[in-house]
């Protein structure tokens, strides 16, 4: 089990040196894409740090920009024909480097060996014309100078690591010979065969059954005490966060509203965005009351961002602060107590109140 | 806790006098395999193979299952979208397993249907007004007032704006075109609905939302509902009642606080275990996690005598001969097991663990969590279904 850390990842402003202490540190990160229609602004000012063998999770509806922010760690905007449909802005330092402004064969020479990355779909993230064995095999020879047998070897011994039953014969299958559970074992045989020290996963179990999905998570915990990286867990489903996460960062129209370690988020959640989450989840183990408490609504545009607070025209509590700022100023991040942050304008003593108050008992 | 409404109403009081709508007896559903030049059977894929059940007017009946184990087929097959392999359906009292096209035409508007997918389940070349009217058009019934009016009524009805009666699918999120499917729905007031996986492409906060909407139609309208879903989560919350499913059959079938709180199938057990609970103070309390091994095994050669022994911890060698029945071994609650969790063994002479139970049990022992990560060279079911 991960050990639960009050100091651990998300935690602090950026510091103003430029080399940061942290294994991965994330400043002021900004990914737009300009369209017909305008700038998208997926990301829009994201800033979080993580050390290594910690799990931060990053929660948030569809459109809140949580995948582009990992496609952007691991510099996959600026591939191909894409990478002028990108405007990029902020720094990314992992282990003392800076990738935003790198060279891209920089960037390439890290990507599947310091850090690596679990799609949610595994069939459409693995080639269907090659043996598993051989994509495992390739993404090992991009990094190391050894033989195909060698790396063959390597690749019987992954999938061996990660649960396939006889990976010496397994090795020579098709991916659409696997069933789904398999398959995402497979992809992460294939993210891990370099040993990569941060492994971003984006909604790793969303397509898998809840059995499948337990395995999965206890898989990814296990090889993250194995070989101590840092994991950067992209989901929407809140009891995963709880049972794996060391910190969480909660995503709202490209930006940050709310981060802090695992506990807090859920014991003294701080911005009406969590409560609304918290309040729209079913909960297998209780008895709820027999409605849920959903935030009403649609996710914002991320063309037209609401000015202000993103989340104002959706938050039941917007009147309460006075005069216009809920609607004219946008709120920053700020620290609650020790790694807790939250960017909204109530008071701390309104969110306190409305959360003992109005949300807690009927959670 | 607000205890209202159908919240809480047990098997004993109530819910058993309530009507029969809907019976299914021993429904079974074979997809034939084909091959060669001739087009030779060559085997079937079971994927609904002899379920029993009943859903009275007014509730919620649930349908869980991992994925490939005949929940869907299961749907389809009930509202006669495919056509049964064997058994019967009895909807209001008619036998309607055999009814033809015609003779099912104007049961149509009694069962409606609710599809996960509301892309895939919307033409994107006709307006949302020409979608919801068309049940009005294909069964000849003029509403008070006017197709458009009541079209209106209806989309008012699940939330939408009355104005979005000449727009597109394109225009709307998958939340507002889940509200369009449900008003499609229930434009003809059905008396059963049935919703296979409803609300599982949706966002949480939205997916609330659509929740809470058919909660408030049912209470509104007197719906029946046949709700299928993978997510236990969403299913405990809806339901009156809780029908599991594995690899074609029903293994349990009781009212949703018997399930969740007492489950009596080893396999809903290991379900229930494997969801995650948001709540970090219970990561500690972890211990209770069952891990199956492996995945579902083939529906086309699903294993002899109880399905389930193959993965089952508790499983002896009566279960891999004698399949057991779904037989009710607490009142509401009805269990296919022989050695069932929290009851009378089934089978008390038979003691003697099969293999691949040892190991399981073994696995379970040794650590909190069962060592899936070992590779397990017996684990041959979870051989592709395909190969």
């Amino acid at each position: 089990m991960t050990e639960l850390s009050k100091t651990g990842a998300a935690v602090g402003e950026p510091s103003p040196s430029d080399a940061p202490s942290a294994f991965l540190e994330v400043r002021d990160l900004k990914v737009h894409f300009p369209t017909d229609d305008g700038l998208v602004k997926s990301v829009d000012g994201l800033s979080f740090q993580l050390e290594k063998g910690k799990t931060l999770s990053i929660v948030g509806e569809s459109g809140s920009g949580k995948s582009v922010t990992s496609l952007a760690i691991m510099g996959l905007h600026r591939l191909g024909a894409r990478g002028k449909n990108v405007q990029m802005s902020g720094e990314i330092w992992l282990d003392g480097k800076e990738l935003v402004g790198a060279d891209p064969d920089e960037v390439r020479k890290l990507r599947g060996r310091e850090m690596a990355m679990i799609f949610q779909d595994p069939l459409s993230a693995m080639h269907p014309y090659y043996r598993i064995g051989n994509q495992i095999v390739e993404a090992y020879r991009v990094h190391h100078d050894v033989s195909k047998k060698v790396a063959r070897t390597r690749a019987i011994e992954m999938l061996d690591r990660v649960g396939i039953p006889e990976p010496g014969k397994r090795v020579d299958s098709y991916p659409h010979e696997f069933s789904g559970g398999m398959r995402q074992r497979a992809m992460i045989a294939m993210a891990l065969v370099n040993n990569p020290e941060l492994l971003i996963a984006d909604e790793p179990t969303t397509a898998l059954d809840v059995t499948v999905q337990a395995q999965i998570l206890d898989l990814i915990r296990d090889l993250q005490k194995e070989f101590g990286s840092a994991v950067v867990l992209i989901t929407h489903d809140l009891g995963v966060v709880a049972e794996i996460a060391d910190d969480v960062l909660v995503m709202y129209g490209g930006r940050c509203v709310e981060r802090g370690p695992v506990d807090e988020i859920f014991e003294q959640p701080q911005h009406p965005y969590t409560w609304g989450l918290l309040g729209s989840m079913p909960r297998i183990d209780r008895e709820t009351s027999d409605r849920l408490i959903p935030v009403k609504g649609q996710p914002p545009s991320l063309i037209n961002v609401p000015s202000g607070c993103a989340f104002h025209p959706r938050c039941p509590y917007a009147d309460i602060p006075k005069g216009d700022v809920t609607r004219t100023v946008r709120p920053e991040l700020q620290q609650v107590d020790g790694g807790h942050f939250s960017a909204c304008h109530l008071s701390q003593e309104d969110r306190t109140r409305i959360w003992t108050e109005e949300i807690a008992p009927k959670l | 806790m607000t205890d209202t409404k159908k919240q809480e109403q047990g098997p004993a009081d109530g819910a058993d006098e309530r009507e029969v709508l809907l019976k299914v007896e021993g429904l079974v559903k074979h997809f034939p395999i084909k091959k060669g030049i001739l087009q030779r059977q060559v085997g079937a894929v079971k994927a609904v193979d002899g379920i029993d059940f009943e859903v009275r007017r007014g509730e919620t009946l649930g349908v869980v299952g991992e994925s490939g184990c005949g929940k869907s087929t299961m749907g389809r097959v009930v509202t006669r979208l495919q056509d049964p392999t064997g058994g019967s359906i009895h909807f209001d009292g008619q036998d309607i397993t055999r009814l033809n096209a015609a003779g099912m035409r104007p049961l149509r508007r009694d069962i409606q249907m609710i599809f996960q997918d509301p892309y895939g389940s919307l033409n994107p070349r006709h307006t949302i007004g020409s979608i919801v009217s068309a049940p009005f058009r294909l069964q000849g019934v003029e509403p008070e007032g006017g197709v458009k009016k009541e079209v209106q009524r209806l989309l008012e009805l699940v939330g939408l704006s009355p104005e979005h009666f000449n727009r597109y699918p394109h225009e709307f999120s998958g939340g507002q075109r889940q509200r369009i499917g449900i008003a499609r729905a229930l434009a003809l007031k059905p008396k059963l609905v049935v919703a296979d996986e409803p609300v599982s492409a949706l966002d949480v906060s939205i997916q609330a939302q659509v929740v809470n909407l058919m909660d408030d139609l049912q209470q509104e309208l007197g719906l029946t509902y046949v709700i299928i879903a993978h997510d236990l989560s969403v299913v405990r919350h809806v339901s009156d009642r809780i029908a599991v499913m594995y690899l074609g059959k029903i293994v349990e079938l009781a009212d949703k606080t018997s399930l969740y709180e007492s489950p009596m199938h080893p396999y809903t057990k290991a379900l229930m275990s494997a969801v995650p609970v948001p709540d970090p103070k219970r990561r500690g309390a972890k211990s209770d996690r069952i891990l199956l091994k492996g995945d579902v095994p083939s529906p086309i050669s699903p294993p002899s005598g109880c399905r389930f022994h193959t993965r089952c911890w508790k499983a002896t060698e009566i279960c891999k001969t004698t399949e057991p029945l779904l037989l009710e071994l607490r009142p509401g609650q009805q269990v296919a097991c022989h050695h069932p969790e929290s009851a009378e063994d089934q089978a008390p002479q038979d003691t003697v663990l099969l293999s691949a139970a040892k190991e399981a049990a073994a696995g379970a022992r040794g650590t909190a969590r069962p060592a899936t990560t070992d590779p397990q060279p017996k684990d041959d079911q979870e051989a592709p279904t395909d190969k």
